[in-house]
């Protein structure tokens, strides 16, 4: 007993280390491709290839004057950014690296745990982390920050159906909401053997599926709640300092949340070349997919304008959700002609 | 473990009912739909205890996660002042709702009681996936026994969705 939570506070910690390194570094990788794609440099002048930028954007931000506006609700402007950041952590204890690896003579499952409720696991936390956005909108008093956290309720709950629709297709083929097992049923060397992504209505599904996490993780185009045009900066205009930073944490997180569920729904999670004799390229392949779906999260921010708030609803609701239905319908139509 | 369990229990119990209460005690309405929230996250938890993981999970992602964010945007929308106006007391009412109370107290002793006769039918041993409130319990009891009703509520809300929209739409759209 006391074995198993001495592991899972282990992997918990290493997986957390991880994470905020890795959303450090996505902040100076979104930079860097900015400056590819606008045919700049980008960051260069803080170490070796600009790469302790993420150390120095992070001290500076600490030593910022921390702001509370004098007539907002206090307490509820402290607690908001908590509550955008603690479910965007949550979220990675469920989702599967890799198989297993022995290490120390021991047999080390690379995952922290695994529940029959996996995915729907993630969808409750994703929901819950909307509230974070929304009361910091509102306990701001400021209109922009109002409008900002109104905006991202309304877009969250509307993209949430696509997104939840779209997995469905995945759990008629997989039969399983667990995410380990739906990666094992993937099993083999490269997509024709068994990936999700080559199976032929999935195909469809994971663009919708994509798309609809793009809107769900507030990435342009879907960028509405914090259109700097319109808005100043959205939900966290108010904000200074280290509840800024939580805020911009959060958001990575989730983008590499959604990245990670679309590589094990789709891209046969850890899954590759080899992997059955080393067990250890697992985690390697995951990451691997899972950046690649994350640049090209940053390549479509950088060449794609942002929707109109009206377009972005009427795309929501009369384009992505009637695809994901008929999708669905497609896929078990398929699996009952050829079991 | 069963120890680990118990103490799990009391705190969410002490946490629903607390929040439950504060539900009733604040004036301002977000607050008061906040404290729900927190009511069904820790009523959720209350549920893992039980190993019903699908219903726990689904208390958050329909309760807490869509409905109550519906609440709280209408009571943002509206922006409620401040200062809440006096609502205009009925005084007939008042004299009505203590006897009311009376009946809700009397019946929820009555509850409490015959339940503490009984003794608790012991839980079924099978497979994990056989249990009460997994996934594959609920669906498959939902799609078999419990069919007709399932699709009769279907149509219901289909009803209820539509009667919104015909009450919503204005006129010469």
């Amino acid at each position: 007993m006391t074995n198993i939570l001495v592991e899972w506070v282990i992997k918990t910690v290493v997986i957390l280390l991880i994470l905020v390194t890795a959303v450090a570094y996505l902040t100076f990788l979104e930079r860097k491709v900015m400056g590819w794609i606008q045919l700049r440099v980008g960051p260069n002048r803080v170490g070796p290839l600009g790469l302790l930028q993420p150390l120095a954007d992070g001290l500076k931000m600490i030593f910022k004057e921390d702001i509370i506006p004098s007539q907002s609700n206090k307490w509820l402007y402290i607690l908001a950014p908590a509550l955008s950041l603690v479910p965007a952590l949550m979220t990675f204890i469920v989702i599967p690296y890799g198989s297993e690896i022995t290490l120390f003579g021991r047999t080390i499952e690379l995952h922290v745990t695994r529940m029959n409720v996996g995915l729907l696991y993630i969808f409750a936390l994703t929901s819950v982390g909307v509230y974070g956005i929304v009361l910091a909108g509102w306990s701001s008093n400021n209109k922009y920050s109002l409008m900002g956290g109104l905006r991202s309720s309304a877009q969250m709950i509307s993209y949430e159906l696509a997104l939840g629709l779209s997995i469905v297709s995945v759990l008629l083929y997989s039969g399983s909401l667990d995410l380990v097992e739906i990666v094992n049923k993937q099993g083999g060397w490269l997509g024709h053997t068994g990936w999700n992504v080559f199976r032929f209505p999935l195909m469809f599904v994971f663009i919708i599926f994509y798309i609809a996490s793009l809107a769900e993780t507030n990435r342009t185009p879907f960028d509405l709640p914090e259109a700097d045009s319109e808005l100043v900066a959205g939900y966290h205009t108010e904000y200074s300092s280290m509840k800024f930073v939580m805020f911009q944490m959060a958001e990575y997180l989730n983008l590499i949340t959604s990245s990670s569920i679309a590589t094990a729904l789709f891209l046969g999670g850890w899954n590759g070349p080899f992997v059955g004799r080393l067990p250890i390229l697992g985690p390697v392949y995951f990451a691997i997919k899972a950046l690649a779906l994350i640049v090209t999260a940053m390549w479509i921010r950088y060449t794609v304008p942002r929707f109109r708030y009206d377009q972005l609803m009427r795309f929501g609701w009369t384009t992505m959700l009637p695809i994901a239905i008929i999708n669905i319908i497609i896929t078990a139509t398929v699996i009952l002609l050829f079991p | 473990m069963e120890k680990a369990s118990t103490i799990i229990f009391i705190v969410f119990a002490a946490a629903a009912v607390l929040s439950a209460l504060n539900i009733l005690l604040q004036r301002n309405p977000l607050y008061s739909a906040l404290s729900l929230i927190v009511t069904l996250l820790s009523l959720s938890a209350l549920y893992l205890t039980l190993h019903a993981e699908f219903i726990a999970v689904i208390q958050i992602v329909v309760y807490a996660g869509a409905i109550m964010v519906l609440f709280i945007f209408v009571i943002m929308l509206l922006n409620v002042p401040a200062v809440q106006p006096q609502i205009e007391k009925q005084k007939g009412l008042r004299y009505l709702a203590i006897p009311f109370a009376g009946i809700l107290i009397a019946e929820t002793f009555y509850v409490v009681l015959s339940i503490g006769k009984r003794t608790m039918p012991s839980v079924p041993v099978g497979t994990e996936a056989q249990a009460v409130g997994t996934t594959w319990s609920i669906g498959t009891s939902l799609f078999t026994d419990y069919l007709l009703p399932f699709e009769v509520t279907s149509v219901l809300i289909l009803m209820a969705v539509v009667g919104a929209m015909v009450l919503a739409r204005r006129e010469g759209d």
